[in-house]
């Protein structure tokens, strides 16, 4: 136990995910010997953040302004909407480069255990967004986790009445593996996913 | 580190750091342990997909200060695929692994009756045998009876008249006879009662050939005794979709 304001840093940043005590310690005392002009610069970038960013009024993707940036690009597709669990899967998917749609983010997974229900996450507004835009093929984007799944499954049953192409991510082999590696679930998933080539 | 290898249903995880995972498992020697699985949230992670809730693995562990860690592991039963497949499977499985987590209340002592009801009843909810709600309803009632909490739906459970009895009492534990009934207890259908105890005791043939308005009052009884005998919420289970694709609900 430290005195004061030593112990209150150590306490906020332990709050933080990921951050043990001993790497809140840890980090507590990296700052105490930082140059001051470092840290004014650190706090500076919080606050901006918590006061310029917000989540996109129409996909929920984080934004600076009232839409994100992938909302007001002209030039991506209306017809394809991608649905995610997070905004930092956003930013995975625009680094593969081969989607060009829209995306629509639930802010997180159906957890029953968590207490999280599909009223919790951002389902409503899909339904709406769907009924709204011109939207012919839906993915889902989903994790590959048992709760990813299961609101994948949730979406594609609530999805199916409203005539969409629904499709699901593909699961399979990682690029540049050996097949004898693979565990039994993922070579299993390839089979199932299997495409025709010739 | 000493080792020890196991069979395990996995019964829920939680992220822990970058990619690890705290990962809570029922075993059948060891009764309920809880370990760390490292990376299995990369995708490169050869154990990840064998750690997902409803998984039947045979695992090896390290024995660690805190937590033990995950070594190797096979999968015996993929049952994980099978029910997120089926929104309402999830939902009836989630309920029942968190039901097995909250009764199972200390680490390391062994629960072997605890592992072989889960095992049977995610069997059961992933072969499709039955309706997935008496499924849960099932599970529930032979979960607590293990626990020692036993439902009575004939005897009173409060004097131990033989029934059959009209009301029923979470609070008394079962079916209560006319001079030990509190008042504003419920007063189900006698069908209800009979379902009741063709679940606790396994009598499937009457079972399934329930309607569904006694089922219905069946599930909310099983509820209210669940809930009240546990002392915690079960949040899983005001969550339950008995809507499952594979057994829709007979309508009236």
């Amino acid at each position: 136990m430290y005195d004061g304001a030593v112990q209150d840093l150590i306490d906020e940043l332990g709050h933080l995910p990921g951050i043990g005590p001993k790497s809140a310690q840890r980090i507590a005392f990296h700052l105490l010997s930082t140059d001051p002009s470092d840290v004014r610069r650190l706090v500076e970038t919080i606050q901006t953040v918590k006061e310029k960013v917000r989540f996109c009024e129409v996909c929920g993707n984080v934004a600076e302004g009232e839409r994100c940036r992938v909302c007001l690009d002209p030039r991506r597709s209306d017809e394809v909407l991608c649905v995610v669990e997070e905004a930092k899967d956003v930013v995975a998917i625009e680094r593969t480069r081969e989607f060009r749609g829209r995306y629509h983010v639930l802010g997180g997974a159906i957890d029953p255990m968590a207490g999280i229900g599909p009223d919790d996450l951002r389902i409503k507004d899909l339904i709406a967004r769907l009924g709204n835009e011109a939207v012919r093929e839906v993915i889902l984007a989903t994790d590959p986790n048992i709760e990813g799944e299961a609101t994948a499954t949730y979406l594609a049953r609530i999805l199916a009445p409203l005539g969409l192409r629904v499709t699901r991510l593909a699961s399979g082999l990682p690029v540049g593996g050996d097949l004898e590696y693979a565990d039994e679930v993922t070579l299993g998933r390839a089979f199932e996913g299997r495409r025709v080539v010739t | 580190m000493p080792t020890y290898r196991d069979e395990a249903i996995v019964l829920r995880t939680h992220k822990l750091g970058e990619a690890d995972r705290i990962v809570t498992m029922l075993t059948r020697k060891h009764g309920k342990v809880r370990a760390v699985a490292k990376g299995v949230r990369r995708t490169s992670s050869r154990i990840g997909a064998r750690m997902e809730p409803f998984m039947v693995v045979d695992v090896q562990l390290y024995e660690g200060r805190n937590l033990d860690i995950v070594n190797q592991v096979e999968t015996i039963q993929p049952f994980a695929k099978a029910i997120a497949d089926d929104y309402g499977l999830f939902t009836a499985a989630t309920a029942m692994v968190e039901t097995a987590d909250k009764l199972v209340d200390h680490e390391k002592e062994p629960a072997l009756q605890q592992y072989r009801l889960l095992r049977g009843g995610l069997n059961s909810l992933a072969g499709r045998e039955h309706d997935l709600g008496l499924v849960l309803d099932a599970y529930l009632l032979r979960a607590f009876a293990v626990a020692g909490w036993a439902a009575s739906f004939d005897a009173c459970a409060t004097c131990g008249r033989p029934g059959p009895h009209r009301a029923f009492s979470a609070v008394a534990g079962g079916a209560v006879c006319e001079n030990d009934r509190p008042s504003g207890v419920a007063s189900p259908a006698p069908e209800t009662f009979r379902l009741l105890t063709a679940l606790l005791e396994g009598d499937w043939a009457t079972a399934d050939a329930s309607g569904p308005r006694h089922r219905r009052e069946a599930a909310g009884l099983v509820a209210a005794y669940t809930q009240f005998h546990l002392e915690r919420k079960l949040r899983s289970l005001g969550m339950v979709d008995r809507t499952s694709e594979s057994h829709p609900e007979e309508e009236e």
